[in-house]
């Protein structure tokens, strides 16, 4: 099929076509725009979880929900923001972003591509399903065993946690073999590995990670089926099993998936902190170079999750050295953003205004993570609020403001209209205040010995304030929350247009027009240097025009059809019915061929 | 799918690159079940233990049958390059054959061991000797099931020399599992 288009699908066409149209999509802008809506609707709900959680424990005492509700929050509030939010808005902007960015006209297989979404958003549907059932997961998002044999943990709830993430896995370890051949063999000429705009790099050093974690904790996770479905014993003390073998499998996943996290939005900030100082970025290769050092380190220091376990001497001392050794990939980094502000024509613009944040509000989480790193430390604070607040520190302090300084960057590219400015610096100024007052206090309410995963405390604790203050800094961020929803709708009626490149920024994404055309490119340019627009002859033009027919790849339904099949799978075992598995199966075999012998041309 | 070869930047074709990558990644998944293996060999608190019960000359065969698909993998691949429709036909059956051997040796091989009462419920290594064995043998029963389809497409005319990526890929995951059935073979089998 080749097909002259401009711009996106003609808005004319009726209503049951255009929802037909983005269910069969192969288009890596559409697939990053269903990624960034569904994951935000995660977002929000894990957010209600915690605003539960907050409430909860806003005072000494509190009966506002039981023990056990209390368990389904905190375990569904982490897996969400883990695997529903955090992971899956960063696909987003993979999906948008990274094609654009290397001057590609999609991703290398745009049928997986559609796939790893429709896998994602059904097992987040099941994962969630749980709460319509009264047997949401309940044993904390690391899932430590033996809690979760079916001995302590019966009923569904561990059910669903097991299957729903072996089902996400897939989504994310497909998506990650097709963005690293996207990104290694779809670059434009000219396009270097070292001229490689800073988010594709760090989406690169991701998707590696990805690919090499996700099978770790999908073996924890067959074993743990195995174990509460067909009898077996891998995490049996009884048979002689060892409990700390799922500690192993998962922290060795663990880990790495916090720099699957993380990386990201360091490659956001990447491309936001230059273009709004007006500078290339400081030191492009040690940043790169650093990127990928945290990926390889990154493998080397799960077992600081474990300190409290006994390990012995020797384990405890390499792993506390590599874990201070990490530390120094990351520091460089945050000395080449400040360094490349240093001197630059700075606009603080709420992009602008997130990235800063995260430097902030990292530089906090990364020094109580390195304190972590001293085991005897560590004993102290391991399961207190100390831990919750290091990690909210990096995860929403960190990853969390580097993807909204992403969004207000990328949204005019991607809508055609900006952000408002003045709703976006409220946004801002609630989300960086609010979530200080929530975070910040918990250092100290962990140091004074309060628990985590407790559902309440007692008022001799004299914790009841610094807990009010943080629940009080969690509602301001929630608001900050509505108001960022708030202009997002103000936003598609009433932004202001943006052009092609609103910010002058320097990458290949601001040559094409906003949003971009189905197939980005009218012809793919030649790149002459690392940031082309900002230099003379940096690339050849791209005329707004095709000055030939353009060939773009039909859609397809086979992807989803596939990932139903999947997802009645995964029904099947929650029925502990094989005729449902196998009618699963049956799906997925069929879609796998109907999708390989379809005719498909990229 | 295209049989024309897109441009890419590295030159190598992106289904294999994408296929080496799911390889990798494939690496890791066998990578924790052997660990795993190993971390619990000699563990369990009852019988029976893999001395009593492994057949080792009965693997052996099984093993070499294996291995011995891997060679005409290697022709089938050979013959579908040069067009020889005929070789392509009998070495890719050949290959999915020698896999389904192999398949069926498993299935007695488990059947006997869940007679002399070691079933994934009786000790550890029961629990970490059926899921490896199991996961790698789903992974030859997925190979045969992929050959047999090369076979159906060269009956129908549609496996061409144009074709012979597609063979190729086939095979690049047949001799991995091979590969890491040596190393299974090795760690369960051979290492006491």
């Amino acid at each position: 099929m080749t097909t002259p288009v401009m711009g996106h699908a003609p808005t004319r066409a009726s209503w049951g076509s255009r929802v037909w149209s983005w269910v069969t999509t192969t288009d890596h802008k559409r697939i990053g725009v269903l990624y960034f809506v569904t994951a935000f609707s995660f977002f929000l709900i894990g957010g209600l979880e915690a605003l539960l959680i907050r409430l909860q424990l806003s005072h000494s005492g509190n009966t506002l929900v039981s023990a056990q509700t209390y368990n389904e929050l905190f375990t569904m509030h982490g897996t969400t923001m883990v695997f529903l939010a955090v992971m899956p808005l960063s696909a987003a902007f993979f999906n948008y972003v990274v094609p654009l960015q290397i001057g590609a006209r999609d991703v290398a297989f745009p049928r997986l591509n559609a796939f790893s979404y429709w896998v994602f958003v059904l097992g987040g549907l099941f994962l969630n399903a749980s709460f319509l059932v009264g047997a949401a997961p309940n044993a904390g998002w690391f899932g430590y065993a033996n809690l979760t044999s079916s001995q302590y943990s019966p009923g569904l709830h561990i059910d669903f946690w097991v299957i729903g993430l072996q089902v996400l896995g897939i989504a994310s370890i497909a998506a990650g073999i097709n963005f690293i051949v996207t990104i290694v063999n779809l670059r434009a000429p000219g396009m270097r590995l070292m001229r490689m705009p800073v988010f594709t790099w760090m989406t690169l050093v991701t998707q590696f990670i990805i690919v090499t974690a996700f099978p770790v904790i999908t073996v924890a996770l067959v074993f743990l089926m195995f174990d509460r479905f067909f009898g077996a014993n891998f995490y049996s003390v009884a048979a002689g099993g060892d409990v700390l073998l799922w500690q192993h499998l998962f922290w060795l996943f663990g880990h790495p998936e916090v720099y699957i996290l993380i990386l990201p939005a360091m490659g956001m900030i990447s491309e936001v902190i230059p273009t709004f100082s007006r500078k290339p970025l400081f030191g492009y290769a040690v940043v790169v170079y650093s990127g990928m050092l945290i990926g390889v380190l990154g493998w080397g220091v799960w077992a600081h999750h474990m300190f409290a376990v006994g390990l012995g001497p020797i384990a405890e001392s390499v792993f506390s050295a590599t874990t201070m050794l990490i530390a120094i990939p990351t520091g460089v980094k945050i000395f080449n953003w400040i360094a490349t502000m240093w001197g630059g024509r700075i606009r603080f613009t709420t992009s602008m205004l997130f990235a800063v944040g995260f430097i902030a509000m990292f530089i906090v989480g990364g020094l109580s993570g390195v304190m972590h790193s001293s085991p005897p430390a560590d004993l102290q604070q391991t399961d207190t609020y100390f831990v919750v607040a290091h990690f909210h520190y990096v995860l929403f302090g960190g990853a969390m403001m580097g993807i909204f300084a992403g969004i207000y960057y990328w949204w005019p590219k991607v809508t055609g209209r900006l952000l408002s400015e003045g709703i976006g610096k409220t946004h801002f100024w609630l989300t960086f205040v609010g979530a200080n007052l929530a975070f910040f206090p918990m250092h100290f309410i962990g140091l004074l010995g309060m628990p985590r995963r407790i559902y309440t405390y007692d008022p001799a604790l004299g914790l009841d304030t610094l807990n009010l203050v943080s629940t009080i800094g969690a509602f301001i961020m929630g608001t900050g929350m509505l108001v960022f929803v708030f202009n997002a709708i103000w936003s598609r009626k009433r932004g202001v247009p943006a052009g092609d490149n609103p910010w002058g920024a320097a990458t290949l994404e601001w040559a094409v027009s906003s949003p971009p055309p189905v197939y980005n490119f009218s012809v793919i340019p030649e790149v002459r240097s690392r940031i082309p627009i900002w230099v003379e002859n940096g690339m050849t033009p791209v005329p707004a025009v095709p000055p030939e027919p353009v060939h773009v790849p039909p859609g397809s339904y086979w992807p989803l059809v596939a990932a139903t099949g999947i997802i009645i799978a995964a029904v099947g075992a929650i029925l502990k019915t094989l005729l449902v598995v196998l009618g699963g199966g049956a799906v997925l075999v069929v879609a796998i061929y109907a999708w390989a012998l379809e005719p498909f041309e990229i | 799918m295209t049989a024309v070869a897109q441009h890419t930047s590295t030159g190598l074709d992106n289904r294999k690159l994408g296929f080496w990558m799911f390889i990798g990644s494939e690496c890791l998944l066998f990578g924790s079940l052997i660990s795993t293996y190993l971390v619990y060999h000699g563990r369990s608190v009852s019988g029976p233990t893999p001395d009593e019960i492994l057949n080792i000359p009965l693997t052996s065969v099984s093993t070499f049958v294996l291995l011995m698909s891997s060679l005409a993998m290697v022709l089938a691949l050979a013959a579908v390059t040069r067009g020889d429709r005929l070789w392509t036909r009998v070495w890719l059956l050949a290959t999915a054959g020698l896999g389904l051997t192999f398949l069926g040796m498993q299935a007695y091989e488990f059947t006997t061991f869940v007679h002399e009462g070691l079933t994934i419920k009786t000790n550890l290594f029961g629990s970490t000797f059926f899921v490896l064995t199991g996961t790698h043998g789903a992974h030859v029963a997925v190979g045969v099931l992929w050959l047999l389809t090369q076979f159906v497409r060269s009956l129908q005319g549609k496996l061409g020399p144009e074709k012979a990526i597609n063979v190729e890929i086939t095979g690049l995951y047949w001799h991995f599992v091979d590969v890491v059935w040596i190393v299974i073979f090795t760690v369960v089998y051979l290492l006491r």
